[in-house]
C-alpha cells in the first residue's frame, strides 16, 4: 500500500460550544479522488479551512507528503503543493481572467518582488497563463474582466487558478455550486480528466458528481466521520442512509 | 501620432504635465512669484498624496498617519541644518534611511491589523512622533525650527532660487509617478492590488501578503519622506504641525478627491484642494466680507459633493467623459 499523501489524525476544532470538527482521522492516498459528503453544518468547510491553513485546529495533526503542516501558514502550504478552490467564487473581479491565472502562477513561482517589468510584457508567463485557460476552455475570455464573465465561467477560472498552483493535492470545495446541469456535466468530465495529474479531495453536494467521480468516500455528520469506504459500500451502508442520504436515495 | 493619449483624461494629464513643465517661466514672465510658490507647495503635497495612493488606492491600506513621513523628511533637513550641515546628500540619505526605518517599525505592528484598527494604529504612531517633536526643546519644540539655507548639492544640481527648487520638486514628482506606475503594473504591484480585493484568496495562492504589504508601506513612506525633505527646503521653516494628524487627513482627502487607485488622481486631487483652500476664502469675501471666516463650510460641502457625485473622484468624472465619447462615436 502506498504512503498516504495526506494524513489527518485526531483533528479537533470547536467554536464556543459548537464542535465543528470532532476527532477526525483521515488518509488520502496519491492518485485518488476522495469525496467528503455530509449534511449542511456537518463541518465540511471548517475541515477544508484547517487543511488549507486559514483555521488553526485546537488539537490533532495534519501531515502532508510526510511533513507535519499543522502549524504551517497558508501561503507555505500552497508552496508545498496543497491548493484549494472556494465554494463561493473568489476570483479577483476587477482583474482580467488572464491576470487572475497569472497571479496564481506568480504565487508558486518563487517570489514576486519584481518591481519594474510590467507583467503584460512577461511573455513566458502570459503563455503559461493561456495554457491553463485552454485547459478549462476559457481562452477566448482571457481579456475580459473576471466580473464580466458568467458564473459558470468564474467557476472554471477558479479551477484554472487552482491548477496553476501545480498542486499535489487539490481541495475542491463544492466546485459545482450554482452551476447548471450542462455546466456541471462538463465540469465532472473535466475533473475526471485530472485524475492522472493530481490527487483530489472533493467536497460536493451534487450526488451524481460524487458517485461518478470519487474512488473513496467519507461521510461527515456533526463534525465526525461516520464512515469511510468505497462508493459502492457507502451506498449500501444503512447507517449512512439513515444519517444522510435519506430514504429516496436508498 | 501614437504618442497622444486617446482618452479625455489622458489628454488632460498630458496638458497638465506640459503646463507644469513650463510653469515657472510663465509665472516669472507675468511677474506672479506667489503663484509659483503656491504651485511648489501643491506639487510637494502631490508627491506625498501619490505615495499615500500607493498604499491606500492600490493596496487598500488607509493610513491616517502619513503626514508623519512629511515631518520626518522635513526634520532630516532641519536638524542637520541646525548644526550647520547643509550637504544635500546628507539630508537625502538621512531622509531615506529614517523614513524607511520608521515605516518598517510602524508597519511591522500596524499591518497586522485591518480596516479601522489600521487607521487607528497609524494615527497613534504619527501622534507619538508628533508629540516627540513637540517636546524636543532643543529643536524648537512646537515653535519649530528655521532653516536658513537650502540643501546644497555641490557639483550637482543647485536648489537655490525659486526656479531651481521648482524643477527639483517637479522632477521628483515625475519620478514618483513613473515609479508608482511601473510598480503597480509589475509582478509586485499585482500582488498588492490583489491583496486589496481579496487577501485570503491571495494567501491561498501562495502569497505572504503581510510581507508584500510591508515592502509597499516602506516604499510609500520613503517617497513621502522625500516630499517632506522638499517641503522643509521650500518653507524654510519646519514645525511638528507638519505631521499633525489633520495633515494626514488632508492627504487622504486629496487622494479620494482626485481618484483613489488612479495614477494621476492624487495630483489633480491635490491641485483642486490647494486651489480651493487658497481661493475659496477670497471668493467668500467677494460675496460678502463678513462670510470670510465661514469659508470652511462651503469647502466641506464641496468635498462631500465631489466624493458623492464623482465616484472615483475627479478622475472618475473625466473617465465618464471618455465612455460618453466612445458611445457617441459608435
Amino acid at each position: 500500500m502506498t504512503r498516504p499523501l495526506l494524513h489527518i489524525s485526531g483533528l479537533c476544532k470547536s467554536f464556543g460550544g459548537i464542535v465543528a470538527t470532532d476527532h477526525i482521522d483521515l488518509e488520502i492516498r496519491p492518485g485518488f479522488i476522495h469525496a467528503i459528503i455530509g449534511p449542511n453544518g456537518a463541518g465540511k468547510t471548517t475541515l477544508i479551512a484547517q487543511l488549507s491553513g486559514t483555521l488553526i485546529p485546537d488539537a490533532g495533526q495534519i501531515k502532508f507528503n510526510g511533513h507535519n503542516i499543522t502549524s504551517l501558514s497558508a501561503p507555505n502550504r500552497v508552496k508545498l503543493g496543497l491548493a484549494r478552490s472556494f465554494q463561493i467564487t473568489s476570483v479577483l473581479l476587477p482583474m482580467t481572467v488572464l491576470e487572475n491565472v497569472m497571479l496564481a502562477i506568480q504565487g508558486t513561482d518563487g517570489h514576486s518582488y519584481r518591481f519594474w517589468t510590467p507583467i503584460h510584457k512577461d511573455h513566458e508567463m502570459l503563455d503559461r497563463g493561456m495554457t491553463y485557460l485552454q485547459m478549462v476552455g476559457l481562452e477566448d475570455r482571457a481579456r475580459y474582466l473576471a466580473a464580466e464573465v458568467s458564473h459558470g465561467e468564474q467557476r472554471q477560472l477558479e479551477i484554472a487558478m487552482t491548477l496553476a498552483l501545480k498542486p499535489r493535492l487539490l481541495l475542491l470545495d463544492e466546485p459545482m455550486a450554482g452551476m447548471g446541469l450542462e455546466e456541471s456535466a462538463r465540469m465532472i468530465r473535466f475533473l475526471a480528466g485530472l485524475r492522472e495529474q493530481t490527487t483530489i479531495l472533493l467536497i460536493e453536494h451534487d450526488m451524481d458528481a460524487v458517485f461518478s467521480l470519487a474512488d473513496t468516500l467519507s461521510v461527515l455528520v456533526n463534525g465526525r466521520v461516520i464512515a469511510t469506504d468505497t462508493v459502492k459500500n457507502i451506498r449500501a451502508n444503512p447507517e449512512v442512509q439513515r444519517a444522510y442520504l435519506g430514504d429516496d436515495h436508498a | 501620432m501614437g504618442w497622444i493619449p486617446s482618452t479625455v483624461s489622458g489628454r488632460c494629464y498630458c496638458i497638465i504635465l506640459f503646463f507644469l513643465a513650463g510653469a515657472p517661466w510663465i509665472f516669472l514672465w507675468t511677474n506672479q512669484p506667489f503663484l509659483l510658490d503656491l504651485l511648489c507647495r501643491g506639487l510637494i503635497l502631490a508627491i506625498a498624496a501619490t505615495s499615500l495612493n500607493l498604499i491606500m488606492g492600490y493596496g487598500g491600506m488607509v493610513s491616517l498617519g502619513h503626514a508623519a513621513f512629511i515631518g520626518i523628511g522635513a526634520y532630516c533637513v532641519g536638524i542637520p541644518a541646525y548644526y550647520d550641515i547643509y550637504n544635500g546628500w546628507v539630508h537625502l540619505g538621512l531622509t531615506v534611511v529614517v523614513s524607511a526605518i520608521f515605516a518598517l517599525l510602524t508597519g511591522l505592528v500596524s499591518l497586522r491589523t485591518k480596516g479601522v484598527y489600521f487607521i487607528m494604529i497609524t494615527l497613534a504612531f504619527s501622534q507619538m512622533i508628533y508629540f516627540t517633536f513637540v517636546s524636543l526643546e532643543e529643536y524648537g519644540g512646537d515653535d519649530g525650527l528655521v532653516i536658513y539655507l537650502r540643501s546644497e548639492f555641490p557639483d550637482f544640481l543647485t536648489m537655490q532660487g525659486p526656479v531651481a527648487l521648482y524643477y527639483w520638486i517637479f522632477s521628483t514628482l515625475l519620478l514618483t509617478l513613473f515609479l508608482v506606475h511601473r510598480l503597480v503594473h509589475a509582478h509586485f504591484g499585482r500582488v498588492i492590488v490583489g491583496a486589496k480585493h481579496n487577501e485570503q484568496r491571495m494567501q491561498l495562492l501562495g502569497f505572504d501578503t503581510y510581507r508584500y504589504r510591508l515592502t509597499c508601506y516602506v516604499i510609500s513612506g520613503v517617497i513621502c519622506g522625500l516630499a517632506g525633505m522638499l517641503l522643509g527646503n521650500f518653507t524654510g521653516f519646519i514645525s511638528p504641525e507638519m505631521m499633525n494628524w489633520i495633515r494626514s487627513g488632508e492627504l487622504i482627502f486629496m487622494v479620494v478627491m482626485g481618484g483613489s487607485g488612479f495614477l494621476f488622481g492624487p495630483l489633480i486631487g491635490t491641485g483642486a484642494f490647494v486651489f480651493l483652500e487658497q481661493y475659496l476664502p477670497e471668493f467668500m469675501k467677494f460675496l460678502n466680507p463678513s462670510w470670510l471666516e465661514y469659508w470652511h463650510l462651503p469647502f466641506g460641502l464641496l468635498l462631500v459633493l465631489l466624493v458623492l457625485v464623482g465616484k472615483g473622484g475627479i478622475h472618475g468624472m473625466l473617465s465618464k467623459l471618455d465612455s460618453k465619447a466612445q458611445q457617441s462615436s459608435k
